[in-house]
């Protein structure tokens, strides 16, 4: 490949983009999605600065405080800042989800497009695999290999890569192999196409807008997961704040203080919605079809 | 031709901004095959979705559209669902969808007829002659079947035999043989010039294709751009093309050419914007008679008791 | 002249179903036959035009000519055994769709240079895109856009534009004329047929269409059922068809012409499926010449005239 056409490519991509990220800002779903996205990420980076409180001091005698002008979430039954745990805890929810998510889906891209464009019977493997990984019951599975490995964040990140593989590479499969006998993929191999530059500029484009859609469907319920593991004490480990952690502690002392759950909750159900939005907006501003051409 | 099963006056639909049919008015009796002829874009399918009111809830249609003397516009949707399957019956370009892939063959056609008061053995046997009817070897089997295990050309014949299941006054065929094979075209062709012999109705065929017009129509409407351009015999209108845009189409017709030729001819330019057509003659941008005249409406101009077209330049 | 792409004895089998299993498992493995003993010479500047029906094999023909498909057989591009030649500079395809055969997420622009990127061709030698295009008659600002913002015609000209990317010796165009309306048709044939004049390309053309084949091809070759039936210069072909089958394609051809409405369009019977090719000639069963033997024999392809070949045991 010479470097002179790779060098006209950039601009064009970038153009692209562009125009996708115009058209997403435009759909008022899109834009809610992202700009809930990114307040999320701008929070969980700048947790230190934003966070009004250290999220790991103990106050045991203003413990499981309602909202006040000195917590506006109220504290949990050691008296810490709710509001700053919840804040420390996007940092947690979002760097697992957005790391599980992430390597699941490059390696799920990976396998899949090697799955639906090569011979038969490594296609006919893979999906032995995928559908082995499947079949483990999610949670015994989780128990096994906490058990194994001990319950932390890196182990609860391997986890869900295992369990969310499958299901990313058999998307990518299916529009491999559905894109491999189309007409597009056959005139590359007519003009002598390389495999890898049929893979990489003709296949990958194609199959990664689904993929991405999905994943930023599925960021939420990685973080669902991650708190409903943390919950069962399986994910991360107390006193590291997680919003599973706290909705734990909520429902430990709800009777006395319900505040705590509902605070916990908040984040979790506008993450979801968030991420699904920006999902659906991604689905219409990725797709040149719909494409609309300025004139 | 007193009572027309079809009388269309003065059509037009739109959707959004486009208008796709623009104040068309056609008309057939029973017992004729008439032919609606032109190229992508001309407003053909949106016209033929008309006939059987089939059209997107976002097309908006004015006009009248008359069938045995009861107007498909004026309708309530429940009223012309009476009508479609009964009255109405349209074989769509690919049978493949008209049929459903996991009911078999004699389910549908039985089905087809709920409206029939007869037992449902009378209604199978009814599906039987009429697969026999339309060319299927052993309809008995044929009713055991999926619709994926039929051939290209039986499926299309068990799609005409289904759209005469209830004897419809009027039958739509929309590109019916245009995903069929050249042999395979001739046998439905020869099947519906049979078919019209003993139906008691009236067939519209819509087609681009001049070779289904020639072979099987009586009168013909060409249309361009949404409006209906030329009307006429058949025999009118391929010896004695009027307007200029039907003598061009024909000319184009490799079929029409009979020795062969090194440059065939091609209709320059590309159809008007139908999101605002011409005030005048929406061929005019392409047409090599056109004069300042042509910015204005053209004419309807009557050539014969059967041939008018649409156009400044004719003289009866 | 010297032969540009010579074919002998071409056979393809496809193998059926399988996986993992029969991947692993010896024996049990099932093959399609789909083209048995082909034999085609084309030169330059020359256009071959292969005909026949779905099932035919005449688009695997295309795809083994280009190594796309593994097959038996010589195969010799420029005097060369395939892997040898210089087929992937040296040959072009155009696919029966255009638009699907663009790849949906590149601009035009970079797809018509791909060839050149391909091939790793110095930014030295390379033709720039607006210069491709402007070949094929589209302006440079087409470059921008994406395949689905194509008009058919301008979709098929790209193609065009990148099959000509590096001035192929072959060009293989599968149904140049699909989809395309009878006004733009023949500017994509005098495209062509002026691309064969002036740079001495040689084409084959794949085609079901008699009407296009007639005019685009200076020789045809008709394929049944993965047979060869009959070649022979086109002008001389249609005006005395050997092979009872090529007579039957040419009478089923619908006729424009209202006068020349035939009585019996019917050709008998469906195309059998590749899984049971008849035994013998694989045409008896709906040939209407056919004796006992023909079930028997199959046929040779025979010559019976200069430049001229009927695989037929009655014809003369």
């Amino acid at each position: 490949m010479s470097s002179v056409a790779d060098a006209a490519v950039p601009p064009v991509a970038r153009a692209a983009s562009a125009g996708a990220l115009w058209r997403l800002m435009s759909d008022p779903m899109g834009a809610g999605g992202a700009v809930i996205v990114v307040s999320f990420v701008l929070l969980a980076l700048f947790a230190p600065w934003v966070a009004p409180y250290d999220p790991l001091k103990l106050d045991v005698l203003n413990k499981l405080q309602g909202p006040s002008l000195a917590h506006l979430a109220g504290t949990d039954q050691l008296g810490r800042d709710t509001l700053s745990r919840l804040i420390w805890g996007s940092r947690t929810a979002l760097g697992i989800s957005l790391t599980a998510t992430g390597v699941a889906g490059a390696i799920g891209l990976v396998l899949g497009l090697i799955a639906g464009y090569g011979p038969r019977w490594l296609d006919g493997a893979l999906v032995l695999v995928f559908d082995s990984l499947s079949s483990l019951p999610m949670i015994l599975f989780a128990l096994a290999v906490i058990t194994v490995l001990g319950p932390g964040t890196t182990t609860l990140i391997l986890v869900i890569v295992l369990v969310s593989i499958p299901g990313y590479a058999r998307l990518i499969r299916a529009q491999t192999l559905t894109l491999k006998t189309a007409d597009f993929v056959q005139a590359e191999r007519s003009m002598g196409a390389s495999v890898p530059r049929i893979l990489g500029r003709h296949l990958l484009p194609n199959v990664v807008g689904p993929l991405v859609i999905v994943l930023s469907m599925d960021v939420p319920v990685v973080i669902m997961l991650e708190a409903g593991l943390s919950y069962l004490n399986l994910g991360v480990r107390p006193p590291t704040p997680s919003w599973g952690n706290i909705l734990y502690d909520g429902y430990n002392s709800l009777r006395q203080q319900p505040t705590l759950v509902i605070a916990a909750g908040v984040p979790l159900v506008l993450s979801t919605i968030g991420f699904t939005f920006l999902g659906e907006g991604l689905r219409d501003a990725l797709d040149p079809r719909l494409q609309v051409r300025p004139r | 031709m007193s009572d027309p099963v079809l009388q269309v006056r003065d059509l037009s639909v739109r959707y959004g901004p486009v208008q796709a049919v623009r104040g068309v008015s056609l008309s057939a009796a029973r017992g004729e095959v008439v032919g609606i002829v032109g190229e992508s874009g001309c407003g053909k399918s949106t016209l033929a979705s008309a006939l059987i009111g089939l059209n997107p809830p976002s097309a908006r249609a004015t006009g009248q559209i008359a069938i045995e003397g009861r107007d498909l516009v004026a309708m309530t949707e429940a009223e012309r669902r009476a009508l479609r399957g009964d009255r109405v019956a349209m074989v769509f370009q690919d049978p493949m969808t008209a049929f459903n892939p996991v009911l078999t063959l004699g389910a549908q056609l039985v089905d087809f007829q709920h409206r029939a008061p007869l037992t449902k053995a009378e209604k199978r046997a009814r599906a039987a002659a009429m697969l026999a009817r339309v060319g299927l070897p052993d309809p008995e089997l044929a009713l055991t079947r999926y619709v994926h295990e039929l051939s290209g050309g039986m499926r299309q014949r068990a799609a005409i035999a289904a759209a005469l299941m209830m004897q419809p006054a009027l039958l739509i065929a929309d590109e019916p043989t245009t995903a069929l094979d050249v042999t395979m075209e001739a046998q439905i062709l020869h099947l519906l010039r049979e078919l019209r012999r003993d139906h008691d109705g009236a067939i519209v065929i819509i087609t681009h294709h001049l070779g289904v017009v020639g072979e099987l129509c009586d009168r013909v409407y060409v249309m361009y751009a949404g409006q209906v351009v030329e009307e006429g015999t058949v025999d009118e209108i391929y010896h004695d093309p009027r307007h200029p845009y039907t003598a061009a189409l024909i000319s184009c017709d490799p079929a029409h050419i009979a020795d062969r030729a090194e440059v065939l001819p091609t209709i320059p330019g590309r159809l008007p914007d139908l999101t605002d057509p011409p005030a005048g003659c929406a061929f005019a941008a392409r047409c090599t008679l056109a004069t300042q005249r042509c910015a204005e409406p053209p004419p309807r101009v009557v050539l014969s008791a059967t041939h008018a077209a649409l156009c400044h330049e004719v003289r009866p | 002249m010297s032969a540009l792409y010579e074919v002998r004895g071409l056979r393809v089998d496809v193998p059926l179903g399988g996986g993992l299993l029969s991947a692993i498992l010896p024996g049990g493995k099932k093959t399609l036959n789909i083209l048995d003993g082909v034999d085609l010479t084309l030169h330059s500047g020359e256009t071959l035009g292969v005909v026949g029906e779905s099932g035919s094999g005449k688009t695997t023909l295309a795809r083994a000519m280009l190594g796309l498909t593994p097959a038996a057989g010589t195969l010799q591009f420029q005097g060369r055994d395939l892997a040898a030649s210089n087929l992937r500079r040296g040959t072009a395809m155009m696919f029966q769709d255009p638009v699907s055969s663009l790849s949906p997420r590149m601009r035009v622009g970079e797809q018509v240079v791909e060839p050149f990127t391909i091939h790793g061709i110095p930014a030295a030698e390379r033709t720039s895109a607006a210069e491709l295009l402007s070949r094929v008659g589209l302006p440079p600002e087409m470059a921008a856009r994406y395949p689905h913002e194509l008009s058919g015609g301008q979709a098929r000209r790209v193609c065009v534009a990148r099959a000509l990317a590096l001035n192929p010796a072959l060009v293989i165009a599968d149904e140049p004329t699909a989809g395309l309306d009878m006004s733009i048709q023949g500017e994509v044939l005098n495209l062509l047929s002026g691309l064969k004049r002036d740079r001495g390309i040689g084409f084959l053309v794949i085609s079901h269409n008699l009407p296009v084949i007639r005019h685009a091809a200076d020789r045809i070759a008709i394929l049944y059922l993965g047979r060869l039936v009959e070649t022979g210069l086109t002008a001389d072909v249609f005006a005395r068809p050997a092979h009872p089958y090529t007579a039957s394609l040419i009478a089923a051809e619908p006729n424009p012409d209202p006068r020349k409405r035939r009585d019996d369009l019917a050709i008998k019977g469906e195309i059998p499926s590749l899984l049971r090719r008849p035994a013998g000639c694989a045409f008896h069963t709906r040939c209407p010449i056919a004796v006992p033997d023909c079930a028997l024999r199959p046929p040779a392809l025979r010559a019976i005239g200069p430049d001229r070949q009927v695989a037929c045991h009655l014809a003369t």
